[in-house]
């Protein structure tokens, strides 16, 4: 890790303070992804702004029903505030599904939503990753992708997104906070988290002097669920995993939400799927319909052309078992 | 049947029971020191900087940067390092080839041999200043061109050198026609990928020099193997190094040679003139320690209508590297197990510009029975035989590819107890047929299978007048509870009760000879601790038979029975204590220095015997109709291992293997770039080892018949539990979809 | 910073990782180091009640919590029950289990869920081992692990 001079300031404005006069310097939080990417040398600040100190770590209604989610609330908190597991059990299922329960109770919420990808070439130094040095070339591309992305994929990268948590939260068409010394910005989580393009090293809308002080997530009535396939029983990424909700009334669809995870370069809301279910039946030929026309758009390769058709499975599983009558087994 | 070997200790109060470990409390908590974890005023940390190409030669290497990171002492390279001497196999010693990993002379040449080779070592104050500095070092390459990709250079396989040790060819009648010609046959390939150890202790040094002494704390599973290398290639004698290696955080094979690691700390001291430790990053380990070959499998066998084999075929490849490795025997198990007239059995390597593969738990056994057992089911499917009968039409009364004699099988009886306890009659033998939910449920079996044997090593046995006994023994412990298993046989074998038995290992000053390998350690120890055990009774009699006042006088030690802490005859007798204190004894000793001459046994047993540990093992899964998502839900497994000296022990030991068949089965792959001969998923992150929700109730059973050719009938259990146990997870994936997988890991891409 | 009861004076740069400050700095070794990364929970600790990875933690980050080690557990009834289900072979990822176990329960208790709850009251095996799946055996122990804590957890 290369050295670094540390702060802990006392309140929000020092820590905008700190970073506004200083490029190099990074916020850190519940170090879980910093750490590891400083120690193995590819985030390099000169300054790392602790902000855990920082009183942003409520969970507070909002007027209307909504929740307003500090960016220092740990995610293990978050998934067992008793509002977020019974008005959005996706939220809280996405969290318990992610890392382990030592990482949730370190991580942040601030902090998930920017964690980098975990593509095994982005992590080697010995290898070429345009994420890690711009224009360095993509090792994964032509390379082992069987965890990589297929859609939102670019040629310069094709690292799959990681969070689980962020899939939940596109699908809430949550809004992040984000806080300056020139002034507080509101991002939609579907804007904020960027498609790689030719950058693929500028992975979110936030600026370098903004911090994350708050996400906001509006009321759903809709019943929901979060559904992870990975390599693993439990402690592993997604190979692909569905954040859905959906209400039905007297068998068709009058309100859906579906974003995907694994499969894509950020937090991936299926909007085209969503416009095909809303106002059909609830039946699995329409989900894999719906499914179907959401990943025309995917780019596979020999290594995750699986994911295409996993993705499918596990949406038309999920809607299923969203489905009243079908029981989730 | 000639027993070489006694099948009981004098008395029988501990050996067989399920004693809990002697190490327990310093274990859980925190009290038992590993490797990296010794102190040393002074001490300067190690960091390892890898080649990053797979071949070539390092042309410059600028190494400002890293002197210039406050705290580093020294950065060692090719063009400043003191030399070590060059690794060298000796013909006298065959087996000392396997104590290197490599042959590399690290920071003795400009060369790479693999991509991750260490090409130069940070010394610094700090831990963290090592591994920065060490980021900082920039060599320049001229890149070779190099042979990397296992799957590609598989056509120009040559065929395995044949060994002493290791079994490899075997032919027998002609197993091509009998195929052609059988009614029912089956041909299949399988693909079995890289695997790595990951024990979850990194492998570490602590080294100190004092003038042309030296000291090390390792993380070995062998200490005098580490002792030999490291004198022969610092050209010190043997007696000046002292190798510390009280607890090792894991091995399975990787800790059994000598990495670049231990080298280079032990370089980097003498260099430094400080006390050193290199603790390996997990990424380090990956780069520097060998793991498991790849191979690919052909197995056909043909049959009679009524499934009697009439051939059976098994071929392999696998690979060694440009600069070491180790044959595996993959087809081992075709050896054994099938009563076939016609056999064909061959083995084939490819040497790559690769870190050497090493053995890792059961090495062939493990993969070459994924091959073998998952065939037998398929032509069970095709028989539409139940693939237990199958197996017991089969089962051979001799050793099938040269007629040899069993010392002892009990398979049958291990599938007959094994169906039982499962409840395998209540399998429908159609695929897909039983279902949970959205669950395909599917049952399976495989045989497992692993070769015994036992080595000549030193042990010590000291009896001491305050009646306290010390075994003493350089056995290494890797998790296996030596420890507690020579102190029951010392125990009973002495006839004192266990507390009063201290067992002190991991210590090269120590008599020296065991090895954690080849599940060898425990009946190799054991052979000498009782031989040692025995001496002492005959000297402590002889010493009470001198004295006028004994009532041992007169007695011969065929008439005396070993207890109560002395030796007795009825009500009369004495306690050693007291055998000791008349003759103003402090104490005794005898030790057993079998030397190379105790090879002669083992050999001559193998002339004449075919011993191995065999067993049944009971798998079912669970399969996602929508995911193929695969689930081991419930294992049981029934092993011959011979005579059980420690139940709790044993049943751990069988567990963990199956547990690392599972991983096996369903996750482990080392993945290695074609392109560039990198390790891509070089961390506990990438790498999938199970978890814990990974993992079902695992039941073992075991027969508990002694073997009487080995010594106190035991058999090792270290290696016999991974084996059989990819076959059965992937033949229980055939009964719950239909779909046969060949190519592990059986994930769940391969079942969409 | 209070490490097993004890304040402890540690003057070390802020890149120091309070795994490695607890190991090198202090002498504390119980908390392992398996991966470095986050991946095995080897190291974990708990601070202030909580499980955590001491490895991804930067010591300077917590100067102002109670750091509990298996030294500072000591003793503790599941150390016996481990012993007695055998639920370690080397011992090496042994101090992180039994760490993770003690917080496990805990959060248990609190009502915390899990990835697999579904209400039921008790603590069943396959809560167990989802919850203790941020722990890492190679030896392949878990059976003996999941038995050791479900003894202690009545």
């Amino acid at each position: 890790m290369r050295p670094f001079a540390y702060v802990k300031p006392p309140d929000v404005d020092a820590a905008l303070q700190a970073v506004a006069a200083d490029s190099g310097a990074r916020f850190l939080g519940g170090g879980t992804n910093l750490v590891d990417l400083m120690r193995e040398g590819i985030e390099r600040p000169y300054t790392v702004v602790d902000v855990t100190g920082l009183p942003l770590d409520e969970v507070a209604e909002l007027p209307g029903g909504g929740l307003r989610i500090g960016a220092l609330v740990r995610n293990s908190a978050l998934a067992a505030d008793r509002r977020v597991r019974t008005r959005y059990p996706m939220l809280s299922q996405a969290i318990l599904a992610g890392a382990s329960a030592q990482l949730r109770n370190m991580a942040t919420v601030g902090g998930n939503l920017l964690q980098r990808t975990r593509c095994p070439y982005f992590y080697d130094q010995a290898s070429a990753c345009n994420k890690r040095e711009p224009g360095a070339g993509c090792d994964a591309i032509g390379g082992f992708n069987r965890s990589h992305a297929i859609l939102g994929v670019s040629d310069s990268c094709i690292a799959t997104h990681p969070s689980d948590m962020c899939v939940a939260l596109t699908a809430l068409d949550a809004v992040v906070e984000a806080r300056s010394v020139r002034g507080t910005r509101r991002i939609p989580l579907a804007d904020f988290h960027l498609l790689p393009g030719d950058t693929p090293h500028v992975e979110t809308a936030l600026a370098a002097d903004e911090l994350i002080t708050a996400v906001e997530v509006p009321p759903i009535a809709a019943p929901s669920r979060y559904r992870k396939v990975r390599d693993r029983a439990s402690y592993a990424f997604a190979l692909v995993s569905v954040a859905a909700a959906m209400e039905v009334e007297d068998g068709t669809i009058t309100q859906v939400r579906l974003a995907l995870g694994g499969v894509a370069t950020k937090p991936w809301r299926a909007r085209e799927a969503e416009r095909i279910l809303l106002g059909g039946p609830a039946a699995d030929e329409a989900f894999r319909r719906a499914a179907d026309a959401e990943l025309a758009s995917a780019v596979t390769r020999p290594g995750n052309a699986f994911k295409a058709g996993l993705a499918r499975a596990t949406i038309a599983a999920t809607l299923r078992d969203l489905t009243p009558g079908e029981e989730a087994a | 049947m000639t027993t070489t070997y006694a099948e009981r200790t004098a008395t029988e109060k501990y050996v067989g029971r399920p004693v809990d470990r002697l190490d327990g409390p310093a274990k859980t908590t925190g009290e038992a020191r590993y490797a990296a974890e010794h102190r040393y005023p002074d001490l300067a940390y190690a960091a390892l900087v890898h080649a990053t190409v797979a071949r070539g030669r390092i042309t410059a290497i600028d190494t400002a940067a890293a002197r210039a990171v406050p705290g580093v002492i020294e950065v060692l390279t090719h063009e400043n390092a003191p030399a070590m001497k060059p690794f060298k196999v000796s013909l006298l010693d065959p087996l000392g080839a396997m104590a290197s990993g490599t042959s590399v002379n690290y920071l003795a040449t400009d060369e790479v041999h693999w991509n991750g080779q260490p090409v130069a070592v940070v010394v610094a104050e700090t831990h963290e200043a090592a591994r920065h500095a060490a980021s900082l070092v920039r060599p320049a390459y001229q890149e070779l061109p190099a042979v990397v990709d296992f799957s590609a250079e598989e056509p120009n396989a040559t065929p395995q050198k044949r060994s002493m040790l290791l079994e490899s060819e075997a032919d027998k009648g002609d197993a091509k026609a009998a195929l052609a010609a059988a009614p029912v046959s089956v041909d299949l390939r399988f693909t079995t990928p890289p695997h790595n150890h990951n024990a979850i202790e990194p492998h570490a040094t602590t080294a100190a020099w004092n003038g042309d002494h030296l000291t090390v704390h390792e993380a070995t599973q062998g200490i005098p193997w580490v002792r030999k290398q490291l004198a022969l290639r610092f050209g010190v004698p043997e007696r000046n190094i002292r190798v510390l290696s009280p607890f090792v955080g894991g091995g399975f094979g990787g800790k059994g040679p000598i990495w670049a690691g231990t080298l280079l700390a032990v370089l980097a001291a003498r260099a430094t003139g400080r006390p050193v430790r290199l603790a390996l990053t997990r990424a380090g380990v990956y780069h520097t320690v060998g793991g498991r070959t790849p191979s690919t499998q052909r197995v056909a066998l043909g049959a009679d209508e009524d499934g009697r084999l009439t051939a059976l075929i098994h071929t392999s490849v696998a690979r060694t590297g440009r600069v070491g490795g180790w044959q595996e025997q993959i087809t081992s198990a075709s050896r054994h197990l099938y009563a076939a007239p016609n056999i064909h059995l061959r083995q084939h390597l490819v040497q790559l510009d690769l870190l050497p593969n090493t053995p890792m738990r059961a090495p062939g056994e493990s993969i070459g029975s994924f091959a073998l057992e998952s065939a037998v089911d398929e032509l069970a499917w095709e028989l539409g035989m139940d693939p237990i009968e199958l197996r017991m039409r089969n089962e051979p009364e001799r050793n099938p590819v040269d007629g040899k004699r069993f010392a002892r099988r009990f398979l049958r009886e291990a599938y007959a107890l094994g169906a039982e306890r499962f409840g395998w009659k209540e399998r429908d033998p159609r695929p897909g047929a039983m279902r949970d939910g959205r669950w395909l449920v599917g049952m399976g079996v495989a045989t497992a299978y692993h070769p015994a044997m036992h080595m000549p090593v030193s042990a010590a046995v000291r009896l001491s007048a305050d009646g306290g006994v010390v075994v003493r023994c350089a056995m290494a412990e890797i998790g296996v509870g030596a420890a507690t298993v020579q102190a029951q046989i010392a125990a009973d074998e002495l006839g004192v009760p266990l507390e009063a038995v201290r067992v002190e290992s991991g210590d090269s000053e120590l008599p020296l000879g065991a090895m954690a390998g080849g599940s060898t350690q425990t009946a190799s120890v054991a052979a000498s601790v009782l031989a040692a055990c025995r001496k002492l009774k005959q000297s402590a009699l002889a010493l009470a038979r001198r004295s006028p006042d004994s009532p041992l006088r007169g007695r011969r030690l065929s008439d005396l029975e070993a207890r109560d802490g002395g030796l007795f005859r009825g009500g009369s007798g004495e306690t050693y204590a007291a055998i000791l204190t008349r003759a103003g004894r402090d104490h005794l000793e005898s030790e057993i220095k079998p030397g190379m001459l105790g090879l002669v046994g083992p050999l001559r047993d193998r002339m004449r015997w075919v011993k191995a540990a065999c067993g049944a093992q009971f798998c079912e899964v669970r399969v996602d109709r929508d995911t193929g998502e695969v689930r081991v839900s419930r294992w049981l497994g029934v092993f011959d291992v011979g005579r059980v000296i420690n139940a709790k022990l044993v049943a751990s030991q069988l567990r963990g293997g199956i547990v690392m068949g599972i991983g096996l089965a369903l996750s482990e792959e080392t993945l290695i770039d074609p392109r560039t001969g990198r390790i891509v998923n070089a961390s506990l992150g990438e790498y999938h080892v199970p978890v814990h929700a990974d993992i079902p109730r695992i039941d073992v059973h075991w027969l508990d018949e002694p073997d009487p050719t080995m010594p106190l009938g035991l058999v090792g259990v270290g290696e016999v539990g991974i084996t059989g146990v990819g076959a059965a997870v992937a033949n229980a994936v055939r009964h719950a979809t239909g779909r046969r997988i060949a190519d592990l890991p059986i994930t769940l891409d391969k079942l969409l | 910073m209070r490490v097993n009861g004890v304040e402890e004076k540690l003057d070390v740069e802020p890149w120091v990782s309070l795994l490695d400050a607890l190991r090198e700095r202090l002498g504390v070794t119980g908390p392992k180091k398996g991966c470095d990364q986050g991946a095995c929970g080897a190291c974990t600790v708990l601070a202030d009640g909580m499980r955590i990875n001491a490895c991804l933690a930067l010591a300077v980050q917590y100067a102002d919590k109670e750091i509990t080690t298996i030294e500072g557990v000591t003793p503790h009834p599941l150390q016996e029950a481990f012993v007695r289900h055998d639920g370690f072979q080397c011992g090496y990822c042994t101090p992180g289990q039994i760490c993770s176990a003690i917080a496990m329960l805990d959060e248990y208790a609190a009502g915390m869920p899990s990835a697999v709850s579904d209400g039921a009251p008790q603590l069943t095996e396959a809560e167990i081992r989802e919850r203790m799946s941020g722990n890492l055996c190679r030896c392949g122990a878990y059976n003996g692990i999941v038995d050791a804590i479900k003894e202690v957890a009545g």
